[in-house]
């Protein structure tokens, strides 16, 4: 049994009313939003399974919205989240129902160019798996430094070199790909942020198409 | 030292003369890496959220999303004022305070989970109520609400504390053994009186059910926090009234999660048994989908 927080049981701090529902919806948009890092003007959630059928009553939709305009779990206003941003945004919301996926899940496709996939496993916890259909593993308790490459060996360590230098602790190393010899996900969780040089770094290996660096949750 | 057990708890205790408390404070200061003055001023920010949720839920009459509740604790205060409930002022504080919260969580308002959002009002609700009516220290209360956590932790390493898990004896429930716990520690209860009130709250409360009418944290969770924690003090006062439970506490964890496990998931959060499935609960659901439109 890995050991956890005191503060696990005791918090979050948190705008009600389910730490699934709520909580997790408001983590996600948050992990949502660091991860696309850029400003946008239209974003529209799919929610899935229990998000769809229960997401009224618990606040869910607005949960989301909220975290991807970086509001904290505990930020009263998020119940007001649509009249305070008005028409600010381009909204919007579809419900539907596919066991394939996790009882609590959403897609977030921000500006019509990225889709960011999570679940809502419980307690507030989130985690985020796929972008625009690549598997990634991402929850949001670390900072990750998050690329997309070309599948062929040695990228693993050439990318964990740079990080080495720098002296940074890898916590985790996760990869993930479509195919052999197709599109490779890497996901290092680190124990403190990436800096800017090490992104660059990265980005200027061969075959690396994406690299980013996603900060981690408070 | 990950303590996985209450025997091991215990045993540290005694080992190293400490207190709940004081063990819960050094290990979080420990895994946290942070002083034991800082893991002090976390748990007081709770504590100081908990007042807040209190006090902001009292003031508030506002309804949920759906209309069915939000404004009990009022009502509550209101026949109070001019009745005096039965069990004298404390009941009428711990009541009225954990409705108070778990309705504040239902507006979406600002509350701690604890050790989940839908089971948020028991613990603020024994610890401050009591504290006021007996003038307890900040201090103390930060140690009651330290060993509350430690008890809370140590039961999630046996059970996730999850009603789709095991049902509501893992949210309200383990909610009533922890607000247990830190009420037997807030009014000097050994380590010993402690683990007891613990298991004696734990005890009764086996086999609870989680049936949320729609899904929603509101029938029957909001009303469920004033029961649960009236509960709480009752195995506070037994403990230390130098009672035991005859099963071990631990013995008492392990039940709770086989219990959890016998329970049909029918009956853990799926909405699909119990209260969720009676005719008004149908009913209600009809009218819920109008009013998403
Ligand atoms: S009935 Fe279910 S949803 Fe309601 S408080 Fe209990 S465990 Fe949570």
């Amino acid at each position: 049994m890995e050991q956890q927080s005191l503060f696990s049981v005791i918090s979050p701090i948190m705008v009600g009313p389910s730490s699934s529902h709520t909580a997790g919806a408001v983590r996600l948009g948050l992990m949502a939003r660091n991860i696309y890092n850029a400003p946008f003007l239209k974003v529209k959630f799919i929610l899935y399974n229990s998000f769809a059928t229960t997401g009224f009553g618990h606040g869910t939709d607005k949960g989301l919205l909220a975290g991807l305009l970086g509001y904290s779990v505990d930020d009263s206003r998020i119940k007001n989240i649509f009249d305070i941003i008005k028409n600010e945004i381009d909204y919007s919301f579809e419900y539907v129902e596919d066991i394939s996926r996790f009882p609590n899940s959403v897609d977030i496709i921000i500006d019509g160019k990225r889709k960011i996939s999570g679940d809502s496993i419980g307690a507030g916890e989130i985690r985020i798996n796929s972008i625009d259909k690549f598997p990634i593993n991402i929850n949001g308790n670390y900072d990750t430094l998050l690329m997309f490459y070309k599948d062929k060996p040695g990228m693993i360590s050439r990318v964990s070199d740079i990080i080495q230098k720098y002296e940074i602790n890898i916590a985790t190393l996760h990869c993930g790909r479509n195919s052999k010899g197709g599109i490779a996900s890497m996901c290092i969780e680190l124990d403190m942020p990436a800096k800017d040089e090490i992104v660059e770094k990265v980005k200027a290996l061969k075959d690396v198409f994406f690299v980013t660096n996603v900060r981690k949750l408070k | 030292m990950t303590l996985l057990s209450f025997d091991e708890l215990l045993a540290t205790t005694i080992e190293k003369n400490l207190s709940i408390s004081e063990i819960a404070q050094q290990e979080e200061a420990l895994f946290l890496e942070l002083s034991v003055g800082d893991v002090r001023s976390k748990t007081q920010e709770n504590l100081i959220a908990m007042r807040e949720a209190i006090q902001n839920g009292l003031k508030s009459t506002e309804k949920s999303v759906t209309n069915w509740c939000g404004d009990d604790a009022v009502k509550m205060t209101q026949r109070y004022k001019k009745q005096k409930a039965l069990l004298g002022t404390l009941f009428e504080k711990i009541t009225t305070y954990a409705i108070a919260t778990a309705e504040e969580n239902l507006r979406m308002g600002r509350i701690v989970a604890c050790p989940t959002a839908g089971s948020c009002g028991i613990v603020p609700s024994v610890l401050i109520a009591v504290s006021e009516e007996r003038n307890i220290s900040e201090d103390k209360q930060i140690d009651a609400l330290l060993t509350a956590g430690l008890i809370g932790l140590i039961i999630s390493y046996k059970v996730r504390l999850a009603g789709a898990v095991a049902g509501c004896q893992a949210e309200c429930g383990v909610a009533a053994a922890m607000a247990a716990a830190g009420l037997t520690q807030m009014l000097d209860g050994t380590p010993q009186e402690i683990l007891q009130a613990t298991a004696l709250a734990l005890k009764n409360i086996l086999g609870l059910t989680c049936d949320p009418v729609c899904g929603l944290v509101e029938v029957p969770c909001i009303k469920r926090n004033a029961f649960l924690a009236v509960h709480a003090v009752t195995a506070s006062e037994l403990a230390l009234s130098g009672i035991e439970s005859k099963i071990p506490l631990d013995e008492v964890v392990d039940t709770l999660k086989i219990t959890g496990q016998l329970m049909s998931p029918l009956l853990k959060e799926t909405s699909q048994g119990g209260l969720a499935k009676t005719k008004t609960a149908i009913e209600l659901e009809k009218s819920l989908s109008k009013l998403k439109g």
